[in-house]
């Protein structure tokens, strides 16, 4: 289950260990406010709009739009230095929530603002999968890369 | 409702700064401190003895404790504000209040860092990962975001996609700034650079070129406060805080509520509303330039145009030498100095500006200056207002 690290290892939180532990099956869940029924990330302990702890985990579907992207020529940490170039866009899920992910499985240059995009998972060495997206339709289903 | 109390109560008296077209210095941490101290106080006409509040963005738990014990200084007001490069904004603001308030009566504040220098004798590097819970580790670091660049690319796409931005655009900010540090015998980089220049320069994360970028060197500032009564019996003519403002709305880039519009669209007209100054009222700006999208985004979030007109506007060489809005007339952190937090220099580059002190590079009749700081990614933005005694 372990193995040398292919990226920086994220940490696991008291609040974030449920949405680690989905990635072991390579499900994508978020965090509802079902006060506001509004979907919360990065994940905490309580809602960011009304404080409350009224949080539940929710499936995601997993698509969204990129709402920026860019592409680094340069690594920005070691375990990059072998993906260069590579593209780093902040990805608008249609639950309403925004999160930084690498858009793969096309050429960095294809990559556009607005561009439908899919979730598609990256295995850790320690049975994790980090969340990437790929142009909606090409998503290769989280074979390992 | 913004209460103006703070308005002309307060002056900056001293400044200091330490640069070198090498881009390193000799001296480093506590003894640079001190020279820029010492510098900055002379320049007021001040004495170590004088100061009786102090301020310091270090990046350890209790440091101001540290810098005033090795002054030999008892501050009876201490602000450790850390909030990024535009911590020496903050700190203008906070003892412009306290000034006011009669919680002390002159402030030293100061800046040093030489990353050159501690990475050649190996004792720097790289900052290491923050300690402690942070989202930013486990939904931004695996991805390899090239930081802080890359951070600030993301905002440069996105405001391109939403207005059409280009990247000559953009880099006509990096030859105006040039063209100002041409002026600056201490500036890092003085030759003349072209659009095409920047554009040829090599893309670190698109659409940021290398030359979009701001530099890295050593550098210190310094600078003394005073009330404006006391300000008006010192060295040098005084400098009033006309107006001062605060805002932070994120840490980690992808926080952002809005990637094209800063916390500067909060605090630059709050800060001139305590003023009561109009962006058309104001001679020179220096507004921070860790990249040059940052620069841009200012242009818009203070109001010296509309949002999605930087790009139009900074075309034709409108922030350069003769342009209608100097604009980083030291060279900026693009051509000048750039330790990482820059701040410091902004506020004694326009003291300088509002004194007449700048020789070829003088802004003339500069009147009303703005020192606009960045700290974090585009997340802590703070404006202070700089005027001359004429206009407090």
């Amino acid at each position: 289950m372990t193995g040398e690290p292919t990226r920086f290892e994220p940490p696991v939180s008291d609040d974030t260990e449920p949405f680690w532990d989905a990635t072991r099956e390579r499900r994508l869940v978020l965090q509802w406010c079902t006060r506001c029924e509004r979907a919360v990330f990065h994940p905490r302990a309580a809602c960011p709009r009304c404080l409350g702890d009224h949080l539940e985990w929710r499936p995601s579907a997993g698509r969204g739009r990129v709402h920026a992207a860019s592409v680094q020529h340069r690594p920005g940490n070691p375990f990059m230095a072998g993906r260069v170039p590579y593209v780093v866009a902040l990805v608008d899920l249609d639950d309403g929530v925004r999160m930084m992910t690498n858009v793969v499985d096309c050429d960095p240059g294809d990559v556009t603002i607005d561009m439908p995009v899919e979730v598609t998972w990256e295995p850790l060495p320690d049975g994790r999968h980090l969340p990437l997206f790929a142009p909606a339709g090409r998503a290769g289903g989280g074979a390992p890369r | 409702v913004v209460d103006r109390t703070l308005r002309g109560q307060a002056a900056l008296v001293g400044v200091a700064d330490a640069a070198s077209p090498t881009g390193e210095l000799d001296r480093t941490g506590r003894a640079l401190e001190v020279a820029v101290i010492a510098e900055a106080l002379d320049d007021a006409g001040l004495a170590i003895g004088d100061v009786d509040g102090i301020c310091y963005a270090g990046t350890t738990g209790m440091a101001t404790l540290g810098l005033a014990e090795y002054l030999g200084l008892s501050p009876r007001w201490t602000d450790g504000t850390n909030v990024g490069g535009s911590s020496y904004q903050v700190h203008v603001e906070h003892a412009a209040a306290a000034i006011a308030a009669g919680l002390c009566d002159v402030v030293v504040g100061v800046y040093a860092s030489t990353p050159r220098r501690d990475r050649k004798r190996g004792g720097g590097g790289r900052r290491p990962v923050p300690a402690g819970p942070d989202p930013r580790q486990e939904f931004e670091l695996p991805y390899g975001l090239m930081m802080p660049m890359g951070a600030y690319a993301l905002s440069a796409s996105r405001h391109m996609h939403a207005f059409g931005t280009t990247s000559e655009q953009l880099a006509e900010i990096a030859v105006s700034t040039r063209a100002w540090a041409a002026l600056n015998p201490r500036a890092r980089y003085q030759d003349p650079i072209t659009v095409d220049d920047v554009l040829a320069s090599p893309m670190q994360a698109s659409p940021l070129h290398l030359l979009d970028c701001c530099l890295v060197t050593d550098g210190a500032g310094a600078f003394v406060m005073t009330s404006a009564e006391r300000a008006r019996d010192l060295a040098r003519p005084p400098v009033a805080v006309l107006g001062a403002a605060t805002c932070h709305d994120h840490l980690a880039i992808s926080a952002m509520p809005d990637l094209t519009t800063t916390a500067g669209a909060v605090s630059g007209p709050n800060a001139f509303a305590m003023a009561g100054v109009k962006p058309a009222d104001v001679d020179l700006l220096m507004g921070y330039d860790s990249f040059t999208i940052t620069a841009l985004l200012h242009l818009e979030d203070l109001g010296f145009c509309e949002k999605g007109e930087g790009g139009a506007f900074v075309e034709g060489g409108r922030t350069a030498p003769g342009g209608s809005l100097p604009m980083n007339t030291n060279g900026g952190g693009l051509s000048y100095t750039h330790p990482g937090m820059y701040g410091m220099f902004l506020l004694v580059e326009a003291v300088r500006q509002l004194r007449g002190e700048c020789g070829p590079r003088q802004v003339e009749g500069a009147e009303v200056a703005v020192a606009h700081g960045s700290g974090g990614v585009l997340s802590a933005m703070a404006t202070v207002v700089l005027g001359t005694e004429a206009t407090r």
